[in-house]
């Protein structure tokens, strides 16, 4: 029960910090904030790495099938963000 | 020693993180800021792969060479157009990865996570239903945005009974999980009911909500990642996805707010009011739409001081993006003040119209959002709406019974004279007549929106 109310912690203060720091973020870039919060979200892999790792052949399947979708999610996200972010010019 | 390391490490991820998210609060430090969040992400895969769990590694390199390749690809090939299925397949992705992860962890039980065995089992059940909704929902989005499947609203009797008895269903097999854990059968058919609930759920959702769709999808990834991280009691992962939930319900708030639904009413497909009793198109229209040709309206442009240009969604369709930038150019070099009003569901998903512009060299600084331009729009020699319909709709303002009502428009009928460009008089996603259309400062430019800007742009130049 400890355990949890650690976890849920860090939760709602993630949860905050994200609210505070994402409301400053003006509409301009709010597609590279979606695309760079796909790739962020792609840390999915640090747990799916463990899986495929196993020697269990059943989480191995599992955990491969997730490695290819999370590193799917982080090389894409963040180079599109990259590559979208990098059009945004100021005026010269 | 070890798990200190590990875990300090992934604090130091977090961080990065978060410095990568708040260098996105300006165009200057963004590039920056997405280079730390990737720093961010490699420093924990590489101390994750050290984790004395891991036996083998062949599958753990296949599987991310495999997975890179496709994410470089889908990235160097994307057109920017296409940008909101590439989110949306994104979105679904990062659902199906929790999905496996937290089946995975289910298999594995206590031996790969320290995680009390009911924290593990409530957050299974989580992981696998939030991921399995936001998988097949970001699926049928993604179909929608594509065209494969309706972009209408697919509605049909009894649909909140079957999504409310799926929900149940759902709900029962959770509590089955969590009481059950060694059965692995409920945690997959657990996935397979939802799956079912995330299809139903945005299949009755209509093409001009997508933006807000694609948004609340996102958020939900966020929470997908989150409940995996309760599942192995990673911290990483708990903080990244309530960032990314955090972030999704911002944009989804925002997008509901510019077209002014209920989040509820998008959910459950249900429109404002239905404009009965309002005018038809001939009442308002009828030989009140004064019509002009490129060169008229060159010069028009020609005497203008200031000009503002309103980009929407079918700018984008007729790929006028770089004519209209060449014609902001052009008047700009001639001493014309030329800014652009961006409403925020001008495009297809949050912030999308800005992207088409930048791709078009046009400076972020020109791109006003709608509050802004709004404040002195009076002052505005000419507006040229081009490719926009209900978003420069003054019956937004005055007909409290229009399906649009309340719905914050680009105030463009107070400036001096509209320019509209489009292809003939049919009406936007809302289905309503424009009277912008049949004021006396507006003048109609009928044809491909490409077509006419390069008109224009040639006929300034012979002036």
């Amino acid at each position: 029960m400890e355990m949890f109310l650690m976890s849920f912690t860090v939760f709602v203060l993630a949860i905050f910090v994200g609210f505070e720091v994402i409301t400053k973020i003006p509409p301009t870039l709010h597609t590279p904030l979606m695309s760079g919060s796909n790739a962020i979200s792609g840390i999915t892999l640090v747990g799916a790495i463990v899986s495929t790792g196993t020697e269990l052949w059943v989480t191995t399947v599992l955990g491969f099938l997730s490695v290819v979708l999370a590193t799917i999610n982080v090389i894409g996200g963040f180079m599109v963000t990259n590559r979208m972010l990098a059009m945004f010019k100021k005026k010269t | 020693m070890y798990d200190f390391i590990i875990n300090f490490s992934y604090l130091v991820s977090s961080v990065l993180f978060i410095f990568g998210l708040k260098g996105l609060t300006h165009p200057r430090t963004a590039v920056r800021g997405n280079l730390l969040g990737a720093c961010g992400m490699l420093l924990a895969v590489v101390v994750t792969l050290t984790d004395r769990h891991i036996v083998s590694y062949e599958y753990i390199i296949l599987g991310m060479v495999v997975g890179g390749a496709i994410g470089a690809v889908l990235a160097m090939r994307i057109e920017m157009t296409s940008m909101p299925e590439m989110v949306a397949l994104l979105n679904g992705f990062g659902g199906a990865a929790s999905i496996f992860v937290a089946g995975a962890a289910l298999i594995e039980g206590s031996s790969l996570t320290d995680s009390p065995i009911l924290q593990l089992t409530v957050a299974t059940a989580a992981s696998g239903l939030i991921g399995a909704v936001t998988f097949w929902g970001s699926l049928v989005a993604f179909g929608k945005l594509k065209g494969l499947i309706s972009e209408n609203a697919i509605l049909f009797s009894g649909q909140q009974g079957i999504n409310s008895i799926l929900a149940l269903l759902v709900l029962g097999l959770s509590i089955g999980v969590v009481l059950n854990p060694e059965s692995f059968s409920l945690y997959w058919l657990l996935v397979g009911v939802a799956s079912v609930l995330g299809i139903l759920l945005v299949l009755p959702i209509g093409g001009a909500d997508m933006p807000v769709v694609v948004a609340l999808l996102n958020s939900y990834s966020g929470l997908a990642a989150a409940a995996t991280g309760f599942v192995l009691s990673n911290n990483v992962l708990i903080i990244t996805g309530s960032l990314v939930g955090a972030s999704g319900i911002i944009l989804t708030h925002i997008m509901c707010k510019a077209m002014n639904r209920s989040l509820t009413n998008v959910l459950f497909g249900v429109l404002g009011p239905s404009g009965e009793g309002g005018q038809t198109a001939d009442e308002v229209y009828g030989g009140k739409v004064k019509s002009a040709s490129p060169e008229e309206v060159a010069l028009l442009f020609d005497a203008a001081r200031r000009v503002v240009i309103v980009p929407g969604y079918g700018m984008a369709v007729s790929q006028a993006q770089h004519p209209v930038a060449s014609l902001a150019a052009l008047l700009e070099s001639r001493g014309t003040t030329v800014e652009y009003g961006i409403h925020p569901v001008a495009g297809r998903m949050p912030g999308h119209m800005n992207v088409l512009m930048a791709e078009a060299d046009v400076p972020y600084d020109a791109l006003k959002d709608m509050d802004e331009i709004n404040q002195t729009i009076d002052q505005v020699d000419v507006v040229l709406v081009i490719g926009a319909n209900d978003v420069v709709n003054p019956l937004a303002r005055t007909d409290p019974s229009s399906p649009i009502a309340g719905m914050p428009i680009i105030d463009v009928d107070k400036a001096k004279t509209v320019v509209v460009i489009k292809r003939s008089l049919s009406p936007g996603f809302a289905g309503i007549p424009n009277p912008l259309f049949a004021l006396d400062n507006s003048l109609m430019l009928f044809g491909d929106g490409k077509k006419m800007v390069l008109d224009m742009v040639a006929a300034l130049k012979d002036s």
